[in-house]
């Protein structure tokens, strides 16, 4: 090569994903005691990953069914899984459903249809983005990437270890008329508080007065109360106050899809010519990135959700994790009470679905990790689902120690 | 302002309760955020397969989409993927996450495949992968990457063959480049330009990136000679060019992954640090499960620490990680020597069959139908797809006349093509070019 200097010569280290890289650490670490709470994937009481029994059945089905091929989806996915997807998240008696101003697109699990909503938006509703202070990490580089003004409001009250309601409120009336507002319908990653009933009305209220746009990501629809219908109250509430929306939505946790990468974003028009339009725009955008959707794991959820049987046996399963996570909220509130580790422990309980936002600082984040072999993300955010009967005693010893010990 | 005017006007009259649907449905339409989102127009290609569909002529043909068919007109799924997808499932393995740019072992087979396992910089680590959402996912990612990271002297822009893949354009420029072209296809002689190409490659400004169609040229069917690309070559390197390959149809055109994958390694033995995006939607029939490849070559083991890094910031934001089950696939058909044996024959024998589909094709049009037309370039063009030389007008008459579906740029997807059928397309052909 005639050159010698590398054309890419400048390309600067990056820092690896915060996230990611615990489980790395985690995975070498030899200590037989470690404990993951650090990435949000469901394991069972033993620690292991759990795929769902009626997953396991729907794909078996799937790739024994000789007159299943690998074709190509079409650009906007497996119709049978958006439309049931959408109809899952909206309610089947929704207006938007039965007025049929709705569209549902299929995307790479909750991240690409987060994506795909911020492109779209870019090109055709440019406005600044608001993502709650604290968010999952990704929001903030999804909307940039895509070219949007990331903006935040204020969500955890660190000294409550609860909503910050009234400076969120304030936020949104101060926001630039039309902005975009991320909100996370159930269970707040990371904080695990969500609004009550009372609240969303407020939300609601000063989102409309500003004229604002409201962008539902939604994980964990079914995984936070364990009632799918609860779970999807939120944005069920915002179509019938009369909003245009988006929502993402991931079969992640719920179905336990993972990498998969399941996931459908739901738009909410005020008509059927509207929708029409919006998903030619979004399968233009869709095109450009990745042409169509992987068929396999929209296959399987289409198999559940339209299948009467399946759909019973997948709730069953589905509040066997919402269930077991409960237990271990309530589980660790009381060895902590039992314990009597100084401060207040209710938020544990009070907080919902996969993260637990523990109040730990990250002086206290340090020394579990190189003291005690257990790896959580700086901002003391835990996995639930990373605790069982076996381990989460050590955990909250642990944790006794560092509140009392650690500055 | 008349405009504005009616429209408020209708926005009042429709707010009445006895108001008639149409004014209802303007003002519907005025309040909404989405008022300005105009009717995208449909896929040009994807289009044509839906007219196909809604066409009730029982001898009816679609040549527009490039999926294999076999000689019964059906979708293939090699025996070879079957047995690996039933072996999955005995293996009862987990959903968990891969990583954001795929599991080591895929990325690796892969990457032999295209480069070969003796390869110089894959031995020596001089290499950056990532599991990509198929060969257009990897476009995607080299696109962005190029857009974010590019300083060569041709500037954050990519110079496409004319013609190209019609998709090509929108995903270089949704990723942030500017997208201009390349002399390619030689309409007189339906087969390349290559003077023509080689001029403009030594036109354009120094370091520039250029894409390449690795084999089986989309929508062209024309490849440039083994001595061809060895000039190519020559004059990519004179000019600090970076070439970027796609390579959907490794295999696939030729009937051999080493003979397809000639340019390629031929360009990386030549010292080019190349970027490549890699498909196995066609050679392994996983199309809708988007299982694809991207890779670049580095300069050393450090730069590809640094490169890695900043790939996987880029795709975090796009879709986080993969999807896994048909990267286990693809690296199950290609770790199991039986199954990867298997495989390879199935891929010569889709290959030898769109072959055989050209010669029927040619074959019929001289001989059966004494044709005057040339006709040489249906067998010397390669891999799916055929640029027949129709014209817009001939595509249009065979569409109605005969019930023959392909795109208007005269494009035939040969695998649309069945021994039953060859006949009745020469024929529609021969109707209209008469």
């Amino acid at each position: 090569m005639s050159s010698e200097v590398s054309v890419f010569q400048n390309v600067p280290l990056a820092p690896p994903d915060a996230i990611l890289n615990l489980n790395t650490l985690y995975k070498a670490d030899t200590f037989p005691k470690k404990i993951n709470v650090g990435v949000g994937a469901y394991r069972d009481e033993n620690g292991k990953p759990w795929v769902l029994p009626v997953v396991k059945k729907a794909e078996r089905a799937i790739v024994e069914d000789a007159s299943l091929d690998h074709e190509y989806l079409p650009i906007d996915g497996l119709r049978t899984f958006t439309d049931a997807s959408a109809k899952l998240i909206l309610g089947k008696t929704s207006p938007a459903v039965t007025e049929n101003r709705f569209a549902g697109i299929q995307t790479i699990s909750g991240s690409g249809a987060v994506r795909l909503g911020a492109d779209f938006l870019n090109r055709f509703r440019k406005a600044p983005v608001y993502v709650s202070n604290p968010t999952w990490g990704n929001h903030h580089d999804i909307f940039k990437d895509a070219g949007l003004e990331v903006r935040t409001y204020p969500y955890w009250d660190a000294e409550k270890r609860g909503l910050a309601l009234q400076g969120w409120l304030d936020t949104i009336k101060a926001a630039p008329k039309g902005s975009i507002f991320v909100l996370h319908p159930c269970a707040h990653n990371p904080t695990g508080v969500d609004p009550s009933t009372e609240q969303w009305k407020q939300i609601a209220e000063a989102i409309k007065a500003g004229s604002h746009f409201p962008f539902f990501d939604c994980a964990y629809q079914g995984f936070a109360s364990g009632d799918l219908d609860r779970d999807a109250a939120a944005v069920r509430f915002f179509v019938d106050q009369g909003f245009e929306l988006l929502c993402a939505q991931s079969y992640s946790k719920n179905i336990g899809l993972y990498g998969e990468r399941t996931g459908c974003l739901t738009i909410v028009t005020k008509s059927t010519e509207l929708a029409t339009n919006v998903r030619s725009q979004m399968c233009k955008l869709a095109r450009a990135s990745i042409s169509n959707p992987p068929a396999f794991g929209a296959r399987i959820v289409s198999m559940i959700l339209n299948d009467e049987a399946r759909f019973q046996e997948w709730t069953v399963q589905l509040k066997v994790m919402a269930n077991r996570i409960i237990s271990m909220r309530t589980a660790l509130f009381d060895i902590l009470t039992e314990l009597k580790t100084p401060g207040t422990w209710n938020h544990i309980t009070d907080q919902i679905g996969m993260f637990c936002f523990t109040g730990l600082n990250v002086n206290q984040v340090k020394v579990l990790r190189s003291e005690y072999h257990i790896y959580l993300t700086d901002n003391g955010r835990i996995s639930m689902a990373g605790l069982n009967q076996s381990n989460i005693r050590y955990f909250a010893e642990a944790v006794d120690h560092v509140v009392r010990n650690v500055v | 302002m008349l405009a504005a005017r009616s429209l408020a006007l209708c926005s009042r009259l429709a707010a009445r309760p006895s108001a008639a649907p149409a004014a209802r449905l303007i003002a519907i339409r005025a309040n909404s955020l989405w008022a300005g989102v105009k009717q995208g127009p449909p896929d040009a290609i994807l289009g044509v397969t839906e007219a196909f569909k809604a066409d009730s002529n029982p001898s009816k043909m679609n040549l527009g989409v490039g999926a294999y068919r076999d000689d019964q007109g059906k979708p293939y799924v090699l025996t070879s993927v079957r047995k690996a997808e039933r072996s999955i499932q005995d293996l009862a393995l987990d959903k968990e996450y891969i990583p954001i740019t795929g599991v080591p072992e895929y990325n690796k087979l892969a990457a032999q495949l295209a480069y070969g396992s003796d390869s110089a910089p894959l031995k020596a680590g001089q290499i950056v992968t990532a599991q990509s959402l198929s060969g257009t996912g990897a476009l995607r990612i080299g696109g962005e990457f190029l857009a974010r990271w590019y300083e060569g002297k041709g500037g954050k822009k990519i110079y496409l063959p004319a013609p190209s893949w019609g998709n090509h354009t929108p995903i270089f420029k949704d990723a942030g480049l500017e997208v201009a072209q390349y002399t390619y296809f030689d309409k007189k002689t339906n087969g390349l330009d290559f003077e023509g190409m080689v001029k403009d490659l030594k036109s354009i400004p120094n370091g520039s990136v250029v894409l390449l169609h690795a084999c089986a040229h989309n929508p062209t069917g024309v490849d440039p000679t083994p001595e061809q690309w060895k000039e190519i070559s020559n004059v990519m390197k004179q000019k600090e060019h970076v070439s970027f390959f796609d390579m959907a149809y490794q295999g696939f055109a030729s009937g051999s992954t080493v003979r397809d994958a000639f340019a390629l390694r031929h360009f990386v033995e030549q010292g080019h640090k190349v970027l490549l995006a890699q498909s196995f939607a066609k050679n392994m029939g996983m199309y809708g499960e988007r299982v694809g490849l991207f890779s670049l070559i580095t300069d050393s083991a450090e730069e590809t620490k640094r490169v890695d890094s900043q790939i996987k910031i880029l795709v975090r934001p796009m879709y986080s990680s993969p999807p896994l089950s048909g990267a286990r696939i693809v690296k199950t058909v290609l770790a199991d020597s039986t199954l990867r044996a298997e495989w390879l024959e199935e891929v010569k024998a889709m290959a030898d069959r769109i072959i055989a589909m050209r010669a029927g094709l040619r074959g019929h049009l001289e001989d059966t139908y004494g044709s005057k037309r040339e006709w040489s370039h249906i067998t010397s063009q390669i891999g799916m797809f055929c640029y027949s030389g129709l014209t817009p007008e001939q595509v249009d008459k065979m569409r109605k006349d005969a019930s023959v579906y392909l795109t208007r740029d005269g494009r035939i997807s040969i695998a649309g093509i069945t021994s039953k059928n060859v006949e009745y397309l020469a024929k529609a052909i021969h109707d209209v070019t008469k």
